[in-house]
């Protein structure tokens, strides 16, 4: 490209960031009490479309510049032509030592030097969302049902552990079960139904059902507490030991079991440890049932569903325990979520969540266990990173999601490892054929 | 004798039919974009959310430089609207959609949701998180039946609506039936790689479809500026679900089954409201698209679709 | 006199105004290659698509004896009609799982086997050895049929990798592997080049004599056709106008006639293409 063509280019793309910035940003809206009244802004047009002249520009350049650096490549050693990105071997590489050594600093992570409170809560809050992530990926990843209302099961679990807590009195470890089991179920009666419909039909329909049980939560107070929501929900307990600075009558408190000082971090870090094991007994729980049957028809029915049908695979009971499996997990993230924050309410399960959720099994590169933990940290990491700028967070969030895509579409990790293999790793069968 | 129970259903037609006409609109751009290149456009209802803002603007400035007369306002307001929204359409899709086409599935909808995001944020940021309010302009309407204990009015704006719906549905139908474009957007709906080897520019086709769907949702923005005189930024996505569930109802793919689809939709919301409860509106409308679903899998209207093996 | 491994009886399938099959009635034995031949849009693949369970026929019965008991095709569902009466198919655009391994492939279509293997999932996930052994046996059982398909050296390559040719040999691999009694091969020969065509026959012949399994293709290519079917079934719109061993149908003037009308050896020469 000559650089009068770059030019103009950069010229149209301005011209057209003006054109859409005019109403919405020349002009501010401000109430007066009667008619709105009017501000302009146009010095922001100019910026706007400086701005985007400058990007187009540079972007071009950049372009242009990786294209004639890749065919210099080429040309200098014709063999080298499908170098392998960084992310690509990763990717390959994921199973074999980044998980382990992920998994390793989230277990030193609270002892390490840097670990404070508002470290190990957002620490939380990262290993939530990869939870909901392994378990939306179950579903997604594997079974490639396009599930767009996952955050229902997500409310079923935190709203039946909230109800069978603070009504029936039972424990933590009593109502995980039930609550994965009750998410489970509404999993299974909306998936009877729907799953014969066709992908994008599923979609609808899922992202309908978060709605249903949105506005359910909205509306059936006497239950669910309505736009206020369940609060006091009772905190969870090291194993029946309350972390309390001075526990009821007759019970021990955690920091005297261990003869510690009280310290309030204790529950911070006991919750961090929980619901890192939750996460992973549901990677652990993908990586078995991947290797059995019936995770290998969920490829499988993600691959082709017709042809599983000529194998005898029935798809409708197929689909249905991946949905009712993913689920579960939701409904299991769920009860921690209502235990840790002691308060739950219909808010925080909007489809915004389930976007989310979405977005880094997506991003992650779908089926990959370790993309998703690195897709959660940086959807969950932005937004807090960005704290300071806490009206532009958002707004950078959405825009991070379209460029990642756009950059690498299938994923940042994709990679799919075999269950099995009939020649062990690393041998080359056949010797001479290639 | 339930006094004005024949004249409480009218109306509650009316408004039915006004809230599908708004839905309709919106849903065709859902429809066309699903046909023609296979993806939910997640930020369609953020799109008509922009072409109501830029109503609302363009009508408050109308009203300080003195621009009164509401039929003209009405006009310079629709097409401010239609170019501005339409080229949001464009540049949406070229920026988010178009790097991603031939790219895996989910890919386009993840990019799509996250343009959601982006969008509402950006009006958030750009024009305040408070709900705008619109002076009503166009007032007044024709009593249709004077009850004892109820009347059945249709108010000018409703009128309106309608007729504006009617009007461009049907100059919509014939662009997709009879002119270049429409063929060249049936063509590519079929078969993109064959049309393109038959010389349709695919490309351009796809963004006129983005445009052509923008265009539709700014009209819809505007008749609801109108009619509820309030806008804010976050209208786009339950607006944008409700199509959405009008154009799989009707049948993904299908204008004519957008159009029913979102009148159904409609008359559904203002029914339920009406007579069971305005809460759980959204809940009865979900319910009916899973049952017609069960029974009918590709919606109202769509093509039953035959997979050859 | 036993019962022939699938009868079927008056099979018609209407879509709309259009009848496709129209009473169509033959027999498949098994340790027999059937060929089912006839000019384009004679109904072929929707015979084929009625017996694999992919359409509900409008009129007509299926019934598939597999050791005594007989199966009433046209009541069951696609995957009964494969897990139960035990028909294995391929597709006319090859169907596999193009992103998992090929050995995959092969472990998938031992489904419903391993799954009660597994205890449906539950035994199976917390490493129950009985399921270790069942899997070693459907890994043996797919080894054999890489074996005969030659494709044991890209065992771990993505299915979606391998050439037509290999595609073709491991839908083929892929339908053995789930033990059927009778396997229907949709175009089987379409895209292949003659060396490949002459080991497909190979392999289709070691079917028919080691597994007892009853062949039933669909067939353009007539070398194929001719040189390995037992016997030949011909429609032509819709209807059957010959039923007999290759030699007397090659003869029928009928057959001739429904293949434009030319002399029998331009007929093949056209049915070929």
């Amino acid at each position: 490209m000559t650089v009068a063509e770059r030019l103009k280019d950069a010229i149209m793309a301005a011209a057209v960031a003006a054109l859409l910035a005019l109403p919405l940003i020349g002009f501010e809206t401000v109430d007066t009490g009667g008619p709105l009244g009017i501000k302009t802004r146009f010095d922001y047009i100019a910026y706007a479309a400086i701005v985007v002249f400058l990007g187009r520009l540079g972007m071009r350049i950049a372009f242009d510049w990786r294209r004639s650096y890749r065919e210099r490549i080429v040309q200098a050693e014709p063999t080298n032509i499908d170098r392998k990105e960084l992310l690509t071997v990763l990717g390959q590489k994921a199973d074999k030592w980044l998980m382990p050594v992920m998994i390793g600093f989230a277990i030193v992570m609270p002892f390490l030097p840097f670990a404070n409170r508002t470290v190990i809560d957002l620490g939380t809050v990262v290993l939530i969302y990869v939870m909901l992530g392994w378990g939306l990926n179950i579903v997604v990843g594997l079974a490639g049902l396009l599930d767009l209302g996952y955050v229902a099961f997500y409310a079923v679990g935190a709203y039946t552990f909230a109800t069978l807590s603070m009504h029936f009195g039972f424990g933590f470890w009593e109502t995980l079960p039930l609550a994965g089991l009750l998410a489970a179920t509404f999993g299974v009666v909306l998936g009877f139904p729907v799953l014969r419909l066709r992908g994008d039909y599923l979609a609808i329909v899922t992202l309908g059902f978060g709605e249903i049980i949105r506005v359910i939560l909205l509306n059936w107070q006497p239950v669910t507490g309505g736009p206020a929501g369940i609060s006091g929900i009772p905190r969870p307990s090291f194993f029946g030991f309350p972390f309390s600075a001075d526990p009821p009558e007759g019970a021990t408190a955690f920091h005297q079991l261990f003869g510690l000082e009280y310290a309030s971090i204790h529950r911070i870090i006991f919750l961090y440890y929980l619901i890192l094991a939750l996460a992973l007994v549901t990677n652990l729980f993908t990586m078995r049932i991947r290797k059995l049957p019936v995770g290998r028809a969920w490829e499988a029915l993600r691959e082709d569903e017709i042809a599983c049908t000529a194998l005898g695979i029935n798809p409708t009971n197929t689909k249905l325990t991946a949905f009712a499996i993913g689920a579960m997990f939701g409904g299991f993230a769920g009860s921690f979520f209502a235990t840790r924050q002691g308060f739950i309410s219909p808010e925080s399960f909007s489809f915004i969540e389930s976007a989310v959720i979405l977005a880094i099994v997506v991003l992650g590169g779908m089926g990959s266990q370790a993309g998703i933990v690195l897709a959660a940290a940086f959807l969950t990491l932005l937004p807090e990173v960005a704290r300071e700028f806490s009206l532009f967070r958002m707004l950078a969030f959405g825009a991070a999601m379209v460029l990642i895509m756009v950059w690498r579409p299938q994923g940042l990790l994709a990679h799919r490892e075999p269950t099995m293999r009939l020649h062990p790793a690393g041998t080359k069968p056949g010797g001479g054929k290639p | 004798m339930i006094g004005g129970a024949l004249e409480y259903f009218l109306q509650q037609l009316i408004n039915g039919l006004t809230l599908g006409a708004v839905y309709a609109l919106i849903a065709i751009g859902y429809t066309m974009v699903y046909g023609i290149i296979g993806m939910i456009n997640f930020a369609h209802g953020e799109i008509y959310m922009i072409g109501a803002f830029i109503a609302v603007i363009t009508f408050s400035i109308l009203g300080i430089v003195g621009v009164t007369w509401v039929p003209l306002a009405l006009l310079i307001v629709l097409i401010v609207s239609m170019i501005i929204t339409g080229l949001y359409g464009w540049t949406v899709e070229r920026i988010a959609y178009r790097p991603l086409r031939g790219s895996f599935r989910l890919a386009p909808l993840i990019s799509a949701i996250g343009m959601s995001i982006f969008l509402q944020n950006y009006v958030q940021i750009a024009q305040g998180a408070k709900i705008k309010p619109l002076q009503p302009m166009i007032r007044g309407g024709i009593e249709l039946i004077k009850g004892e204990t109820f009347s059945v009015t249709i108010s000018y704006l409703q009128l309106i609506i309608m007729a504006m719906t009617l009007v461009l549905m049907l100059g919509f139908s014939y662009l997709i039936s009879a002119t270049p474009l429409g063929r060249a957007q049936r063509a590519c709906e079929q078969d993109r790689t064959m049309a393109s080897l038959l010389g349709v520019n695919a490309d351009r086709t796809i963004s006129l479809t983005f445009v052509l769907g923008a265009v539709l949702a700014a009209v819809a923005g505007v008749m609801v500026s109108l009619y509820y005189g309030v806008v804010d930024f976050y209208i786009g996505f339950l607006a944008g679900l409700k199509a959405f569930t009008a154009a799989v109802l009707g049948g993904i793919g299908s204008l004519p089954g957008a159009m029913l689809g979102g009148l159904l939709i409609g008359l559904i919301e203002a029914f339920w409201s009406a007579y069971f409860s305005i809460e759980y509106k959204d809940v009865a409308v979900f319910t009916i698209l899973v049952v017609v679903l069960i029974f009918r899998p590709t919606g109202l209207l769509g093509r039953p679709e035959v997979e050859k093996v | 006199m036993t019962q022939p491994l699938l009868k079927v009886e008056h099979l018609t399938m209407r879509f709309g105004g259009l009848v496709a099959v129209n009473d169509v009635s033959f027999d498949a034995k098994a340790s027999q290659i059937t060929a089912v031949i006839g000019p384009n849009g004679a109904g072929k693949t929707t015979v084929f698509n009625c017996i694999a369970g992919f359409y509900k026929p409008t009129v007509g019965r299926l019934t598939l004896t597999n050791n005594g008991t007989p199966h009433l095709l046209e009541r069951m569902s696609g995957n009964d009609i494969a897990g139960k009466a035990r028909v294995a198919r391929t597709f006319q655009n090859i169907r596999l799982f193009p992103k998992m391994t090929v050995l995959e492939n092969l472990i998938v279509a031992q489904h419903n086997k391993l799954m009660r293997a597994s205890g449906f999932t539950l035994l199976g996930l917390f490493g129950w050895p009985g399921y270790s052994k069942a899997e070693a046996e459907a890994v043996d059982l797919a080894r054999y049929w890489l074996e005969r398909t030659n494709l044991t050296d890209v065992a771990d390559e993505v299915a979606g990798s391998l050439p037509y040719g290999g595609q073709r040999r491991l839908e083929i691999a892929r339908a053995m592997c789930t033990e059927p009694v009778l396997l229907c091969l949709d175009e089987p020969a379409a895209g292949l080049n003659p060396r490949e065509s002459a080991d497909l026959n190979t392999l289709l012949r070691f079917i028919r004599d080691e597994h007892k399994c009853g062949v039933l293709l669909i067939e353009h290519d007539m070398s194929v056709v001719m040189q390995i079917s037992d016997h030949v079934i011909v429609l032509d719109y819709g209807r059957k106008i010959a039923d007999g061993p290759p030699d007397a149908v090659r003869n029928d003037p009928k057959v001739i006639a429904a293949y434009l009308g030319e002399p029998e050896d331009s007929a093949v020469a056209q049915g070929g293409v």
